[in-house]
């Protein structure tokens, strides 16, 4: 799908992080490869420490922390919001939604929208469409959630996934203003979405005795049914081979060149993917963050807006800024909004003690 | 070039004997973290970028394969 918007913008944004902090190199012994082995990936793919949430923590507990703050200290109005939106991989349940859960512990109004969509890496991008569409609707601002807990889905003992996730949620606010064009593409191949999956849990396999059975996947890494899989291999060709030619044609229909692009604020699912993409694709690396992933580690779909409160703060708040956001994984799905972003009312990251 | 690259090898997997192997992907002698990792010491040591799109098991089979990745990426034997 390709479509336009006009006269949206991002007005504010929240990164809520976990306080534990794991360390790549404590963990190396927790894997089954000679230390001397795992340790070299640590420069290469950008490993070194990840934010965890408590075991008893929840999406809608970061939702909820990061929501209150923002109500606390002024960056938004109960009564402004017309619609709260979460995108996660991590319901708190299957039902009631965690945007519902959300809209408890806030005491929002009975009038304001609350809903859910499942979406992992390309979940920034899939919600700001919806909240785009919404805006379309209403004068009130939309409250975008995007928030992952997935180190409670991954294997300690698998190394091609633990060393690279991260906990924590983003908050972005939406409201319609100004009259900036918005360009919006997204791709999907359901073929090739088993190579990112877990596999048990929800209805087609629900989570027994025998799916929590570690087994030895035959690489050395020992994971369960219930734990997180990711075929690298596919995923990184899949990266390589979709994305490149996609930003090529959005740059070439919005008459833009990588030179036109203030950030690329790209998705993080390790430094060695992103710094073939960007050789690739002929991106500047100056202007593509990397280091998500070495600092919080990867929070799925809340890496995007993480990755530009990291990286970017100053300059969203005291500019505007052309920015080319790309998300591709889970799905497999892939992804690209050229929009401006800047002039923000409120950045901020903070640590919670979830 | 062969030479270095075999020492590079045993370097990454000092359990196995690259000389047994037919096929190093399908034998089990490289998974693809030590085939990113074979790729950050060919570029480093060869001064090359190679393309995301030859990151391919088959470009990782042999030493054979593995020269003629380096060499397609601009690579000199020294």
């Amino acid at each position: 799908m390709i479509t336009k918007f006009r006269g949206k913008r991002i007005t504010s944004m929240l990164g809520i992080l976990p306080e534990t902090v794991g360390l790549f190199d404590d963990e190396v012994s927790n894997y089954s490869f000679p230390p001397k082995q795992t340790m070299r990936l640590k420069k290469i793919m950008g490993y070194d420490r990840h934010r965890l949430a408590k075991d008893t923590s929840t999406v809608s507990d970061f939702a909820v922390y990061g929501l209150r703050y923002m109500l606390e200290n002024n960056w938004i109005k109960k009564e402004e919001i017309g619609a709260v939106i979460t995108v996660t991989l991590c319901p708190d349940h299957f039902v009631p939604h965690i945007s519902n859960i959300v809209h408890d512990k806030c005491g929002l109004d009975t009038d304001v929208l609350c809903f859910d969509i499942a979406q992992g890496c390309c979940g920034f991008l899939v919600g700001l469409m919806q909240s785009f569409m919404l805006l379309e609707h209403t004068d009130k601002k939309i409250v975008l959630i995007n928030g992952d807990v997935l180190s409670h889905k991954v294997s300690k003992q698998d190394r091609n996934d633990y060393p690279l996730i991260g906990d924590g949620a983003t908050i972005t606010v939406l409201e319609n203003g100004g009259d900036d064009e918005i360009y919006y593409e997204m791709h999907t191949d359901g073929s090739r979405g088993k190579a990112l999956i877990i596999p048990a849990g929800a209805f087609r396999m629900p989570s027994n005795q025998e799916t929590g059975i570690m087994v030895d996947q035959g690489d050395g890494n020992l994971r369960s049914l219930d734990n997180i899989a990711m075929d690298g291999s596919e995923v990184f060709n899949f990266v390589q081979v979709e994305v490149p030619p996609m930003l090529e044609n959005a740059f070439k229909r919005e008459s833009l060149t990588v030179n036109d692009f203030d950030w690329f604020l790209f998705h993080q699912p390790n430094r060695f993917m992103l710094q073939k993409l960007a050789e690739k694709a002929g991106l500047p690396q100056d202007k593509l963050p990397m280091n998500l992933v070495e600092n919080f580690g990867n929070p799925s779909g809340a890496s995007i807006p993480m990755t530009a409160i990291l990286n970017c703060k100053e300059s969203l708040i005291n500019k505007d800024n052309k920015c080319c956001l790309s998300a591709f994984g889970s799905g497999l799905a892939w992804g690209v909004m050229i929009m401006n972003i800047g002039k923000l009312d409120h950045c901020d990251l903070i640590e919670s003690d979830l | 070039m062969n030479s270095d690259i075999l020492n590079m090898l045993e370097e990454i997997k000092p359990e196995f004997d690259f000389n047994d192997s037919e096929d190093f992907v399908m034998d089990g002698l490289l998974d693809s973290f030590d085939i990113i990792t074979l790729i950050s010491m060919l570029e480093e040591k060869y001064g090359i970028s190679i393309d995301g799109l030859d990151i391919v098991p088959e470009n990782f089979s042999s030493v054979d394969s593995i020269v003629n990745l380096v060499i397609k990426s601009g690579g000199k034997a020294e």
